[in-house]
Order: C-alpha cells, then sequence, then structure tokens
C-alpha cells in the first residue's frame, strides 16, 4: 500500500479501508432511513440523553457510516428511547429502531 | 386574425414575459389577482447578492409594461377551460376571455413559519421572519425588538419549510441562505457592534457573487456561522429567545440566547397554482410544483399544448432566474402561435 507523507497514530486513524461495515450492512436493510441523514444535530440537540450524559445520536450515525464499532457499542446503551429525535428529525430518521438495530447488529458480530 | 395570449400572474416572471410577447408583437393581457403588479418583489428592500434597491428591478419590469401591455388587475379567476381552438377563462368579475394560448407565472407562497411551532413564530415576541425582516427594513425605521431596543445579537435560522420532511417539503427552497446571508450584513450595516448569527446545515451559495458575499460576512462583518440546525427555542422573561441546537462541529449541544430570531423561510406552491393546474390538467410534482415536459430542454412547455410555464410555479427561482426563464417562455409562445 502506498505511504502518505505523513504518520497517524494508529488509535487517531479511522481506517476506512479496514473499518468492519457489517453492521452498517445490516441497518441498510433493517433501517434504512439511516441512509438520508444530513448530519444537522436536531436529534442531538434535542435528544434527552444528551442532556444528562456524554452522548451525541448525530455522531453514533456517522461513526456507524464510517464502521467504527468499536465507540458505538458504548454509545447506544445510553439512549432511552424516547423518541424525542424521531419528532423533529428533518429526515425522518428513525432513531429508536436505528439504535435497537445496532444492537442486534452487534450482538450477531459475536 | 391576431392571436392573444393569457398571462396569468403579474409578478416578475410575468412581466417579463408579458413585455417580451409584447416586443415580438404578439396581443397579450396580463392579469394579475393583486391590485398591482409586481408580486413579491414589492415586499423587497433591497436585493442579493449586490444589495442594490429592489425598486429598481421593480421600475425597470413596470416600465416595460407601459403602453405595450393590456394588464388587468384586482382579476381573480373563476375557472379556466380549454375550448375547441385555444382556452376561456372565466374572470370573477364575470368577463368571459377567449384566449389562443397561456403562460401560468403564478409564483409562490413563502412558507407559514406558524407551522413550525418549536421555533415559536406568532408566539413569542422577537421570532420574526425573514420576510418581516425585509418589510422591517423597507420601512426605513432602525430594526428593533418587539420591545423597542436595539438588537445586540441575532440569529438567522436557515431551511425553514424548506429540507424538512416534517412539514412534507423534501425540496430546499435555494434562496434563503443568500437572502439569510444579506440580512445579516444588513443588520451589521445598522449595528456594528451586534454578534449576528446564521445557523445553518448546509449554505448553498450555488451563483455568482453569492460566495464572494459569503466571504464578505466573514471577513468584513464578522458574522458567525454556527453548524448545526436549530432545534426548539423557548422566551425568556426579558422577552429574548434562547434557543438550543447542536453545535455540530464541536459535537456538543449548544445553548444561546439572542435578542432576534429570524426564520428563513422558503418556498411553497400558491394554492392558487394548484388550483388552475388542476383544472388545465398539468402534471404536478411531488414537491407538488408544476412539471414542465422536459426539465431541461422543454422547461416552459406543458403535457397541454398551448399552457406554459414561467417562474416560481415551477419551483424555487432567483428573480434573475425568473426574468431569464420567462424571456425565454416568451420565445416559445411566440413560436407555439406560428403554428396555429
Ligand atoms: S430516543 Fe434516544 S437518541 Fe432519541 S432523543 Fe431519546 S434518548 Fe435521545
Ligand atoms: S435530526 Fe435526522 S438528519 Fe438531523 S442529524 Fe439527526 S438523524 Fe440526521
Ligand atoms: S437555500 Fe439554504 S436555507 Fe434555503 S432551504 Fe436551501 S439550504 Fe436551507
Amino acid at each position: 500500500m502506498k505511504e502518505f507523507g505523513y504518520k497517524v497514530h494508529k488509535e487517531r486513524l479511522i481506517d476506512y479501508d479496514k473499518n468492519d461495515k457489517r453492521v452498517l450492512e445490516h441497518l441498510k436493510k433493517h433501517e434504512p432511513s439511516v441512509l438520508t441523514c444530513i448530519a444537522c444535530g436536531s436529534c442531538t440537540a434535542t435528544c434527552s440523553a444528551g442532556q444528562f450524559v456524554d452522548f451525541n445520536i448525530r455522531l453514533v450515525q456517522t461513526l456507524l457510516r464510517r464502521g467504527e464499532i468499536e465507540p458505538l457499542k458504548k454509545e447506544v446503551q445510553k439512549c432511552m428511547l424516547c423518541g424525542k429525535c424521531i419528532l423533529i428529525c428533518p429526515r425522518g430518521v428513525n432513531m429508536r429502531n436505528l439504535i435497537l438495530a445496532i444492537q442486534t447488529a452487534i450482538d450477531k458480530l459475536k | 386574425m391576431a392571436k392573444t395570449i393569457v398571462v396569468i400572474g403579474g409578478g416578475v416572471a410575468g412581466m417579463t414575459a408579458a413585455s417580451r410577447l409584447a416586443d415580438l408583437g404578439e396581443k397579450v393581457i396580463l392579469l394579475e389577482r393583486e391590485d398591482q403588479t409586481g408580486g413579491h418583489l414589492r415586499q423587497w428592500d433591497r436585493l442579493f447578492p449586490n444589495r442594490r434597491p429592489g425598486y429598481e428591478v421593480l421600475d425597470f419590469l413596470m416600465e416595460n409594461l407601459e403602453h405595450k401591455v393590456d394588464v388587468r388587475c384586482n382579476q381573480g379567476i373563476s375557472s379556466v377551460s380549454q375550448q375547441p381552438s385555444g382556452f376561456s377563462l372565466e374572470l370573477e368579475a364575470g368577463e368571459s376571455l377567449p384566449c389562443d394560448a397561456l403562460l401560468l407565472a403564478t409564483g409562490f407562497d413563502l412558507f407559514d413559519a406558524h407551522k413550525k411551532e418549536e421555533y415559536g413564530y406568532g408566539i413569542y415576541d422577537n421570532v420574526i421572519t425573514s420576510a418581516d425582516l425585509e418589510m422591517m427594513f423597507r420601512s426605513g425605521q432602525k430594526i428593533t425588538t418587539r420591545q423597542g431596543d436595539a438588537p445586540s445579537r441575532v440569529g438567522f435560522v436557515h431551511c425553514v419549510g424548506s429540507r424538512d420532511e416534517k412539514v412534507g417539503n423534501l425540496y430546499c427552497s435555494k434562496v434563503c441562505c443568500v437572502t439569510g446571508v444579506k440580512q445579516a450584513i444588513e443588520i451589521k450595516e445598522q449595528f456594528p457592534g451586534a454578534e449576528v448569527f446564521g445557523f445553518y446545515t448546509d449554505l448553498r451559495m450555488y451563483d455568482r457573487h453569492f460566495e464572494e458575499m459569503y466571504y464578505e460576512a466573514q471577513q468584513k462583518w464578522d458574522i458567525n456561522f454556527l453548524r448545526g440546525r436549530v432545534s426548539e427555542c423557548a422566551e425568556n422573561q426579558d422577552h429574548t429567545i434562547v434557543l438550543k441546537i447542536e453545535d455540530t462541529l464541536t459535537s456538543r449541544p449548544l445553548k444561546m440566547t439572542v435578542d432576534l430570531m429570524v426564520l428563513l423561510v422558503g418556498f411553497v406552491p400558491s394554492p392558487e397554482t394548484l388550483r388552475l393546474a388542476a383544472m388545465l390538467g398539468i402534471v404536478v410534482g411531488e414537491d407538488r410544483f408544476l412539471e414542465p415536459v422536459d426539465e431541461h430542454t422543454r422547461s416552459n412547455f406543458t403535457i397541454q399544448p398551448g399552457v406554459f410555464l414561467a417562474g416560481a410555479s415551477k419551483g424555487p427561482f432567483s428573480i434573475s432566474n425568473a426574468i431569464a426563464d420567462a424571456g425565454e417562455a416568451a420565445l416559445q409562445i411566440h413560436e407555439y402561435l406560428r403554428t396555429l
């Protein structure tokens, strides 16, 4: 592989070539609304759980797209499944089912 | 016998097409349901991107109509129907108007901001729309809060009623971004010390000089652009507005108090456009704007021979786009009349 003229510490790097896209593939099938997110952040701004803890539902979706599975495992536990984010999303992303589907997909990986 | 063309709608597109058709020697009647032509352009103080006075363009369009076009204001249309040769319009005043071709230049409405209740329009004192702000600029008075104070922090909320499936409008209204940047600069012109914010998801500076205006807004006027969509807001006791947003570039929720919150309202298809389209059998798109036969190559034609389209009945348009589109429509109609 061609090395570019700089080095990034492994933990800092999103290695898109090596990352695991299986969770994303599962989501595309079971909650395809995830494809339409425009990263506007309305969900995060309004999120019930995010008022109390360090949790960002918009970022969860971005991590999912990049195949960053490790942080996802911890993040999805924080959602209270209240559905407030669904009410506000301008793209109609079904975040509750998204969270559940991510959990299912992660369990399958084991 | 001379052919008659009726242009429905006396906004920018209708005025342009009518005067072009007259220049081409056609007999043209322009119907406007308000008491004067000019349409939405009358509500503008200064235009983007160069902040020239709106009346300059309005005067140009008005002068072009003079002595050439039969302009009839206060003319509502009860019905329109296809006839063996051409069309017949029944006017609300009782008159029946036959014609050989029709141009629908019926334009758009502004999104009704009351529908986004989470933004508090009509509920909180200091939430206004971009159209309200434009009227305040036009009045020549200094901008104040409802309480009469000079604002020290102003926030512009992008995409109100556009790009939002919750209100049924997936499309982008195209010109609200540039309107927001223009108005932000105008606030700074009046209040150099004020802080001005634009809350955006994407900034669509699509046309010539737009991006440069954005650059000027940052460099010369120190306007802040914060990437995130306002999720909700509330009114404080002192009538300032506290809003909530995700600052997506730091990935953290952000709270901010502003003295004035401006909603950049988008385009919606006007009910009158849809009513006429239904009577004429014109195809309406999923976005509820009118569909031409081919959006690239025959964008002024409808599936009904003799019925043509121009301007914002087809979707969001800028003034310059509407003028260009209407000029093309006039040429197409002129050619069509030769074939009859
Ligand atoms: S459903 Fe989960 S992500 Fe959505 S607002 Fe509630 S806690 Fe936040
Ligand atoms: S509100 Fe919807 S579109 Fe906006 S970031 Fe959240 S999921 Fe994406
Ligand atoms: S032009 Fe800008 S503010 Fe208007 S709908 Fe499009 S992205 Fe939103």
